[in-house]
């Protein structure tokens, strides 16, 4: 395709705003009459509400309102609410208090009296395991396999999966003595190849455990809103990761229809996850601001963020993995135990065992879990969920492989990696493996080698000097990259500009900005004429998916290309009908639609969006097509009529499921004496498809690196297994990256290899970097100091010290959350 | 069972991390007056300079001016990441000097000049040069740090107009991006160092 706006950078309007503090995020607004709310929180990691005595706190001046649990509508698959009567993790909600100010809240908070019964609870997943040991829920510990697919089911997603109880034998902890992850019964499984001839016919097998941490999001913006209502309508301000989705989560958390909510969200300070479809806690101001009949500001703290900001999956992970003797694998038998917290459940286990199949591609695997619930801080998705774990439980194992059969870490990685059309996981229903769109993993290695000078740096590796010595490490980060079959809508308007409707979240990806230069470029726009609309669901937008995923420049890409072939052919046809000859007797430039035997004769966008409201129809949007979302038709009906209207699905093909995969270069220099890391250099290469736009590309590899880079090195939650109270409450404790801890310069760029199954060649970059830098300073620092100095993450310089001074590992080679 | 849930504190979680909702305790939104004050606190009209203006504004004795900002004179561009000084996202300039808002008593800043992310921009629009380094290098994401780098950058600049990418990092060290592509943070910052040494 033509190249004047995909792959150039230019300044998103919305960076003015940022740069001038005029971008309003949720906590921006002020509405007349504002009050505030403060929550009280759990105390108990499980208990149950027997009582509250509210009448002190009501007594007092300036008090409006108090929000418990019985004002929550009930919902269905007794997912989570915002407020309990069960909380099941130390800081869950039990209820709020809207007053005047923040004090008075506060005030009143303190004088509430709640009656609660404590609960038996479970902090470590592997405890709950023990025969004899406590389950985090009143239903069970764990959660089922999802029932298979039922034909009769109405539409929509499926339930939650059942929970259930599981306890292993006695006899099943007999590896967890030896520091081995114990293999119990497992509740999900899949399988394929032959696993016995794998291990058999291998040179080297080796079989390690590796415990994989939990960490809060921790976006910037913490999950305060601001709601009030009006004309029967409620009207929030509210931090998500996609405006077009969220509406429906908040409808139902309050118990209204989604037409009744306005959504205003025009900038998502950070999300990794935590606000996909937003957060459920946003009902809190609604339904306060409805009892109170005022608008009501909630504004979360970072501690409190810390409790329900939710966080990352922790796994214990177990691989067992043959190797041939030029390093090929013959057969992975993973296990993982994962920890879904009291709630979700998330499917992390299942996305680490699918992209562990992706990424070293062995030729026979099973993959075993249990999903288990504890009362620890409620999980969700976080960039790169489940994929992140799964480099972290192989990687050392791979790197461990290399050094003992004598192959370099980078070719061990190159003659696993999947290529072209990959297959991965179990045999589907319909007996063919899954197969990616695309692969270019080998090229990623190759330039990544080349550019960071490996060989170099290898040979220096190893030799210590002084007090320090330095190890390189390199990985491969896979992660699912892209969907399809979402809408768009635009209109070519009679003052000649390009109006096009955004319904993804603004989380500063600038996807949200992005998706309008394919529409742009198939419509030789120039950019000064394009308009955005964005973040306000009073603003008619179509149906997208949500910023989760790596889904957005993939997806949206491809419908925006969609649009925009649509209002080109929209072009054509009223040239044609009102110039003569055929549509595609016409062509397009420099904003006007002209015959391509003679350009003179055509007419100017302008003109066209005039004409196209003159004769209506589907040039105008008053008829749509049958298969757009009905959130889309709603959004065209509203919009028809001022333009030329481009509208549809994305219903381009696409053969295999869309990865996107990233190979990072780690130099790491370890101090032996004092056990500290520093990292010296890094180099990202990103296999993400054609680069649409060049410097968020940049920023989303080296963003998601430095993630990856801190969970190696410092990121985590600790929570208290006696109290089973949450210990890294602020930022101090969970130790996220500072702009200290990365080298001078950090080098991240794209292969811009085009995807050949999706019309812009655009994959996802979002998730795929993290497990590249989680894995490739962790196998740095094996390089430094030995691959069996640590089995746990982030390898903190009491780990590494504590391995050096005794010989041996001295961590607690099994326990979650420390 | 039935205890306070001070008495729970006290009780069941002995020196743990206590689930506090008192986390911010800020009196005084927009209905402020005619409300009963707590007690001991003594409410004051004052005036304070902020971007060059005087701005007259009632405030508590225990109110930040994070809060200040943000709530009585409507300058949201200042962010509040953390309440606790750990996170950099409130930094404004005190006579020049950066400071996190969250944690300096609003009635310590009387007679001083305080700046704050909508104060740089001249009159006219012109973004200071700083602000335009970053737009041009396309420096943040999300952006909700963004005002305390920008601020935090201006005021180490001060003290070292021609930094080291070393020396600057260290300059803004005292805040937190968590899409933290701070490499490409500190190149637009650095860019910034170089036009305002251009201006």
């Amino acid at each position: 395709m033509a190249e004047k706006h995909i792959g150039r950078n230019y300044v998103p309007v919305d960076h003015v705003a940022k740069v001038t503090g005029r971008a309003k995020y949720a906590e921006d607004f002020r509405a007349d009459g504002m009050l505030f709310t403060k929550l009280l929180l759990s105390p108990m990691p499980h208990a149950r509400v027997r009582g509250i005595d509210a009448s002190a706190a009501l007594a007092i001046d300036g008090v409006r309102a108090i929000l418990t649990a019985d004002d929550l509508p009930e919902l269905p698959g007794g997912a989570e609410r915002a407020l309990t009567n069960e909380p099941r993790y130390q800081g869950e909600p039990i209820l709020a208090v809207a007053a005047v100010d923040e004090a008075t809240a506060a005030e009143a908070v303190e004088r509430i009296v709640v009656d609660l019964e404590p609960l038996p609870f479970v902090v470590d997943p592997l405890e709950s395991l023990r025969p004899g040991s406590p389950n985090a829920r009143l239903e069970g510990n764990a959660w089922g396999p999802p029932p298979p697919p039922n034909p009769n089911a109405p539409p929509g997603p499926p339930g939650p999966p059942p929970i259930v109880t599981i306890k292993w034998e006695a006899s099943d902890f007999v590896a967890a003595d030896m520091g081995r992850l114990p293999t119990g019964k497992p509740l999900e499984e899949w399988q394929y190849g032959d696993l016995d001839a794998g291990f058999k016919s291998a040179a080297l097998v080796l079989d390690e455990t590796f415990v994989i941490q939990s960490t809060g999001h921790h976006p910037m913006e913490t999950r305060s809103a601001m709601a009030y209502w009006r004309n029967g309508k409620l009207f929030i301000h509210a931090s998500t990761q996609s405006t077009a989705q969220t509406t429906a989560g908040i409808a139902r958390w309050c118990g209204i229809e989604p037409a009744d909510v306005v959504l205003i969200a025009e900038y998502c300070g950070g999300g990794f996850g935590s606000k996909g479809a937003g957060a459920v806690t946003t009902c809190i101001p609604a339904l306060l601001s409805k009892k109170a009949n005022a608008p009501v500001m909630m504004r979360v703290s970072r501690e409190e963020e810390s409790y329900f900001g939710r966080a990352r999956t922790n796994m214990t992970g177990r691989a067992k993995i043959g190797f041939a003797k030029d390093g090929r694998l013959t057969a992975m038998d993973l296990f993982i135990v994962q920890d879904t917290g009291p709630y979700g459940p998330l499917g992390d286990h299942r996305s680490a065992g699918l992209a562990a199949s992706l990424t070293y591609q062995p030729p026979a695997m099973r993959w075993r879990a249990v999903n288990m619930i504890t009362n620890t801080p409620p999980r969700s998705q976080q960039r790169s969920p489940g994929p992140m774990q799964a480099n972290g439980i192989i990687e050392p194992v791979i790197t461990k492989a290399a050094r003992q059969l004598g192959i370099d870490q980078v070719e061990i990685r190159r003659i696993n990696a999947p290529a072209g059309k990959a297959e991965f996981g179990p045999a589907l229903p319909n007996g063919r493996r899954n197969r990616v769109t695309s692969a270019f993993v080998r090229e990623a290695l190759a330039r990544g080698a080349t550019q960071f000078n490996w060989n170099e740096r290898k040979a220096r590796a190893g030799k210590r000097q002084g007090a320090k010595v330095r190890g390189v490490g390199v990985a491969v980060g896979p992660h699912g990259a892209g969907s399809i079959g979402w809408d768009s809508i635009m209109t070519i308007r009679p003052d000649g500009r390009l109006y096009v409707q955004s319904g993804v979240g603004n989380l500063g990806t600038h996807s949200v900005l992005d998706l309008a230069r394919v529409a742009a470029e198939v419509l030789d726009m120039p950019w000064e004429k394009v308009e955005v609309i964005w973040g306000d669901t009073s603003k008619h937008l179509p149906w997208s998916c949500l910023s989760v995923g790596s889904q957005t420049t993939h997806g949206m890409t491809r419908a925006n290309h969609a649009g925009a072939m649509d209002a080109r052919r929209k072009l054509q046809e009223i040239a044609a009908r009102d110039l003569g000859g055929s549509p595609d007797d016409y062509t397009i430039g420099g904003e006007r639609v002209f015959a391509r035997s003679n350009p003179g004769r055509g007419m100017t966008y302008a003109q066209a969006a005039r004409r196209a409201i003159a004769l209506g129809g589907r040039y105008d949007g008053h008829d749509v097509p049958e298969d757009i979302n009905a959130m889309t038709k709603r959004s065209a009906a509203a919009l028809a009529g001022l333009g030329l209207m481009g509208v549809a699905k994305d219903n381009y093909p696409r053969d295999g499921v869309t990865y996107s995969f990233v190979a990072g270069f780690a130099e790491v220099e370890v101090d032996v004496e004092t056990g500290h890391v520093t990292l010296v250099d890094f180099l990202g290469i990103g296999d993400v498809g054609t680069i649409v736009n060049p410097r968020s590309l940049e920023g989303q590899l080296k963003g998601g690196l430095n993630l990856g880079i801190a969970h190696a090195l410092f990121q985590k939650s600790v929570v208290d297994p006696q109290y089973g109270v949450s210990l890294t409450g602020r930022f101090h404790y969970s130790k996220p990256l500072t702009i200290l801890d990365i080298p001078a310069t950090m080098p991240a760029h794209g292969l811009d290899i085009p995807d050949p199954e999706t019309p812009v060649g655009a994959r996802g970059v979002g998730e795929p970097p993290v497990g590249a830098g989680y894995g490739a300073v962790m196998n740095a620092i094996a390089d430094a100091v030995g691959e069996d100095v640590f089995r746990r993450a982030p390898v903190t310089a009491d780990i590494i010290l504590m391995a050096l001074e005794t010989g041996r590992r001295t961590h607690d080679p099994l326990r979650a959350h420390i | 069972m039935n205890l306070s849930r001070r008495n729970f504190i006290k009780g069941v979680i002995a020196g743990g991390a206590v689930a506090s909702s008192g986390a911010y305790l800020f009196r005084g939104s927009l209905p402020l007056l005619g409300q009963s004050s707590a007690p001991g606190s003594v409410e004051r009209l004052i005036t304070l300079t902020v971007n060059g203006q005087a701005r007259r504004v009632d405030v508590l004795k225990q109110e930040t001016l994070a809060m200040t900002l943000r709530y009585k004179l409507g300058l949201t561009g200042t962010k509040l990441g953390c309440d606790r000084a750990e996170c950099g996202a409130c930094t404004v300039l005190i006579d020049d000097v950066p400071h996190y808002s969250c944690s300096v008593l609003t009635h310590t800043v009387r007679n001083k000049q305080v700046v704050t992310i909508e104060g740089l921009a001249s009159p006219d629009g012109t973004l200071h040069p700083v602000q335009q380094a970053v737009v041009d290098e396309q420096g943040f994401q999300c952006a909700f740090c963004l005002p305390g780098f920008v601020m935090a950058c201006c005021g180490y600049l001060k003290t070292n107009p021609n930094p080291t990418r070393e020396q600057l990092a260290h300059g803004v060290s005292g805040n937190l991006c968590r899409c933290q592509d701070y490499d490409k943070i500190l190149t637009s910052l650095m860019k910034g160092a170089e036009y305002m040494r251009r201006a």
